[in-house]
C-alpha cells in the first residue's frame, strides 16, 4: 500500500489575527501547507509573495529552498525539477508571467506534477497597467496551454481566502497530482485586512510508493503514486505520450487517448472534493442571482444587501472554485431564479460559461483597471430584475 | 537487468551495459551518428568513477540529443521541453542536493531557445554536470542552421551559406563564470572521458562542449561524407589549447581548439 494522505501540521506563524496584505496571507499560507521550494521573477503586483517568502523561508531555516530565477520560464520549470524531487512548489506572478508559463504548465499537466501557481491578475493584454486589477486571466489559466488538458483554478475574494485556498491548491495539487492556480487579483492581491491564522492546518501529503514497492507512475489508478527522483525508482519522465511505466508511446493511439481522458476523469470523477461555491441569500425564489468571483464578489455582495433592503430578491452565488466549473451547484442555483447577473473586470469571460446553463445569463464588465463598484452591480440588477 | 550484476573491466563495453535499458535498444539515432558515442563515452565515465547510478538524474530536452538519455539510461531520466533542462536540473538539484546531476542536450536546446537557462546557471555556479552535444544544425527537425553553425555552412535555411557567426559555447560559458569549462569531439575518445570524469566531480558548474557528427543532415549538406569521414573532419579540424598557444592567428584560421578552458588548479 503506498504512503501519503491527510495529516496535521502545526501552523509555523503563532495562531492569532494579523493585519496583512493578501499577498502576504498567500506567502503564509504556502508556507503552513509545507511549501519547501519557491522559485519567482519578479512582476508587478504579485513581487511581495516572493519578498515575503523569500524572508520568511530564511526565518524558518529548515530545508526550505528560494530562488529568483532568470525568468518566469525558469521559475516553472525549476518547481516542476524540483517537485519531482519530492518538494512541494510554488511560483507566483501575473498575466504576462502566466503567458511565459503556459508551455512548462503542459508539461506539468502531461507528467502529473503537483505545483501551484498564483496568478495576481492585472489590466492587459501584453503589459496593461501593472497596477490595477482585472480578471482577463480565468480562459488563459485553463486553456492557454496547448493540448487538451485539464487544471484546477481557485478564486479567493478575501486576505483570508489567499492564506485558506493557497493551502487548498497544495492540497488538491498533491491529491489530484495536477497544476492548481490561485487566480487572484491586484485588488485582492494588495489588499490588506484582518486574517486570521488558525494553530493548525490539514494538509494532504503526496502519496508515494513504500521504499521497495514497484508501482507504474503514470497508470494502474487514476491518481497514480508519485515517487521522487533518487529514491531507486529509475524515472523515465516525458512530456512525450507515455504508457504507465513512462515509455515513450507515440504513435500509440491507445496510450494518447488513455492519458488525455484519465486526466479530465481523475479531475471529474472528484468534483465534490474539488468544487465549491459560497451561496449568499439565495433561498427561495430570486428576481436576480448574481454570480461572481474574486473581489468582484466582495462588490456583488454589498449590492445584493442593498437590494435586499429595497425589496429586490437578490441572491449571490460566490465561485470560490472556476475550473472544474461549478456547473452542477449554477444549475441548481438559477433553479428559482428569473434573471442571472456575471459582474466581472473582463470582457465577460466567465458569463459564457453561465450562459451554457442560464442563456438569458447577461454580464457586467469593466475592464478599465478599476473595480467594479458596489452601485455599479446595484444599477445592473435594477435593470434586469 | 540489475546494476549489481556487473561483469568485465570498469568503462568496458561489458561493463556500461548494465547502465543501459537494453529494452529500449537499438536506439533511434542514425547510423554514424556522433550521439552514440558520446552516450558510450559518458557511461564509460559514470562506470569508471564508480558513481551510484540510482542517485543520478540525466535531464534533457528536446532534439536528437534530447535521446541520449532517455530512455536509454537506466537511472531518473527527465526528459523536458525544448530548451528548459537546465532549469528542470535547477529545481531538482536545490530540491535535493544529494542527487548527481546532469543535463545533456543539442546546441539547439542550450544555446538558442535555452541560452537565457545556461549563461544564468553558469553564474549561480550551481553543481551540475552540462553537457552540450554540438552538431551545429538542428538534426530530428530537418536540418536547420542553429547558433553554432559555422559561417558559410549549408543548412536548410542558410541555402547560401550561413551568414552569421557561431557561437564559442566554451567562451560563453567561461564568461559567465563556469567553474569547469572543456571542448572534445567524438572522435577524441580518451580525453572526452576525462574531462568527462572531472566535470563529473565538479564542485560546481561544470560544462563539457562535445562536437558530434550529424553525417544525416550536417555531413551531407556540407560534403563531409560519412560518418568515419566525419570523425576525420573533427580531428583535423580541432586543434589542442597547448598547441594552439604556440600558433600564429594565420594558422588558427578556421581551427576549432579543443581542451580545458577553465579548470580548478
Ligand atoms: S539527425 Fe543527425 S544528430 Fe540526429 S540522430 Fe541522425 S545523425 Fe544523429
Amino acid at each position: 500500500m503506498p504512503q501519503g494522505g491527510w495529516i496535521t501540521r502545526k501552523s509555523p506563524l503563532a495562531p492569532g489575527r494579523y493585519f496583512m496584505q493578501g499577498d502576504e496571507a498567500c506567502a503564509e499560507g504556502a508556507i503552513a501547507a509545507g511549501c519547501n521550494y519557491y522559485a519567482g521573477y519578479p512582476i508587478t503586483p504579485a513581487s511581495e509573495i516572493m519578498h515575503h517568502i523569500c524572508k520568511r523561508f530564511l526565518e524558518l531555516a529548515e530545508g526550505r529552498v528560494f530562488i529568483q530565477m532568470e525568468d518566469e520560464i525558469g521559475s516553472i520549470a525549476s518547481c516542476i525539477g524540483a517537485s519531482w524531487a519530492g518538494a512541494k512548489a510554488m511560483t507566483a506572478t501575473s498575466g504576462p508571467g502566466i503567458s511565459l508559463m503556459l508551455e512548462n504548465i503542459g508539461y506539468a499537466i502531461m507528467t502529473e506534477v503537483p505545483v501551484v501557481v498564483v496568478d495576481v491578475q492585472r489590466a492587459g493584454p501584453s503589459t496593461g497597467q501593472a497596477t490595477r486589477p482585472a480578471q482577463g486571466d480565468v480562459m488563459q489559466l485553463h486553456w492557454g496551454t496547448h493540448g487538451d488538458g485539464e487544471v484546477i483554478v481557485l478564486a479567493p475574494w478575501s486576505v483570508q481566502e489567499m492564506f485558506d485556498l493557497t493551502i487548498r491548491a497544495f492540497n488538491l495539487a498533491e491529491m489530484f497530482r495536477v497544476p492548481v492556480f490561485l487566480a487572484a487579483d491586484e485588488a485582492v492581491g494588495h489588499m490588506r485586512e484582518s486574517l486570521e491564522i488558525p494553530a493548525e492546518v490539514r494538509t494532504y501529503e503526496r502519496v508515494k510508493p513504500l521504499p521497495g514497492e514497484r508501482l507504474p507512475p503514470f497508470g494502474g489508478a487514476e491518481v497514480p503514486p508519485m515517487p521522487a527522483f533518487g529514491e531507486g525508482h529509475r524515472l523515465l519522465v516525458t512530456g512525450s505520450t507515455h504508457d504507465e511505466w513512462g515509455y515513450r508511446r507515440t504513435i500509440s493511439s491507445e496510450a494518447q487517448a488513455s492519458l488525455v481522458s484519465r486526466f479530465k476523469a481523475k479531475i471529474f470523477n472528484h468534483l465534490d472534493e474539488i468544487v465549491r461555491v459560497e451561496k449568499r441569500f439565495c433561498e427561495g425564489e430570486l428576481d436576480v442571482l448574481v454570480v461572481a468571483y474574486g473581489f468582484t464578489a466582495r462588490s456583488a455582495l454589498a449590492a445584493v444587501r442593498e437590494a435586499r433592503n429595497r425589496g429586490i430578491k437578490a441572491g449571490l452565488l460566490r465561485l470560490q472554485t472556476l475550473w472544474p466549473f461549478p456547473e452542477r451547484e449554477l444549475a441548481e442555483a438559477v433553479k428559482y431564479a428569473r434573471a442571472v447577473l456575471v459582474p466581472e473586470m473582463n470582457q465577460g469571460q466567465m458569463l459564457r460559461e453561465v450562459q451554457r446553463i442560464f442563456p438569458q445569463a447577461v454580464g457586467y464588465n469593466k475592464t478599465n483597471g478599476e473595480v467594479i463598484t458596489p452601485p455599479e452591480i446595484s444599477g445592473a440588477i435594477e435593470q434586469i430584475r | 537487468m540489475s546494476l549489481t550484476k556487473k561483469t568485465g573491466r570498469r568503462g568496458s563495453t561489458h561493463s556500461i551495459r548494465a547502465y543501459i535499458r537494453t529494452e529500449t535498444f537499438p536506439t533511434a539515432f542514425c547510423p554514424g551518428c556522433g550521439h552514440g558515442i558520446l552516450m558510450g563515452a559518458l557511461l564509460r565515465a559514470i562506470d569508471e568513477l564508480e558513481l551510484d547510478f540510482e542517485k543520478m538524474l540525466f535531464v534533457s530536452g528536446i532534439g536528437c540529443s534530447g535521446w541520449i538519455s532517455s530512455p536509454y539510461f537506466a537511472a531518473d531520466t527527465l526528459h523536458t521541453p525544448h530548451g528548459r533542462p537546465i532549469a528542470y536540473a535547477t529545481g531538482a538539484k536545490l530540491a535535493n542536493p544529494s542527487l548527481k546531476v546532469v543535463v545533456i542536450g543539442g546546441d539547439g536546446d542550450l544555446a538558442s531557445i535555452g541560452g537565457n537557462h545556461l549563461i544564468h546557471a553558469a553564474r549561480r555556479n550551481i553543481e551540475m554536470t552540462v553537457i552540450c552535444a554540438n552538431n551545429m544544425i538542428y538534426g530530428m527537425t530537418g536540418g536547420q542552421v542553429t547558433p553554432t553553425t559555422p559561417t558559410g555552412a549549408f543548412t536548410m535555411t542558410t541555402p547560401q551559406g550561413n551568414p552569421d557567426r557561431p557561437f564559442d559555447l566554451c567562451k560563453l560559458v567561461a564568461g559567465a563564470g563556469a567553474t569547469y569549462v572543456a571542448r572534445y569531439s567524438v572522435y577524441h575518445i580518451r580525453p572526452l572521458i576525462r574531462a568527462l570524469k572531472k566535470a563529473l566531480t565538479h564542485p560546481g558548474f561544470a560544462f563539457v562542449e562535445v562536437l558530434s557528427s550529424c553525417p544525416t543532415q550536417y555531413g551531407r549538406r556540407n560534403r563531409l561524407g560519412g560518418p568515419s569521414q566525419m570523425l576525420l573532419y573533427w580531428k583535423e579540424k580541432c586543434l589542442p589549447l597547448e598547441k594552439a598557444r604556440r600558433m600564429s592567428p594565420e594558422e588558427l584560421e578556421g581551427k576549432i581548439l579543443i581542451g580545458e578552458f577553465v579548470a580548478p588548479d
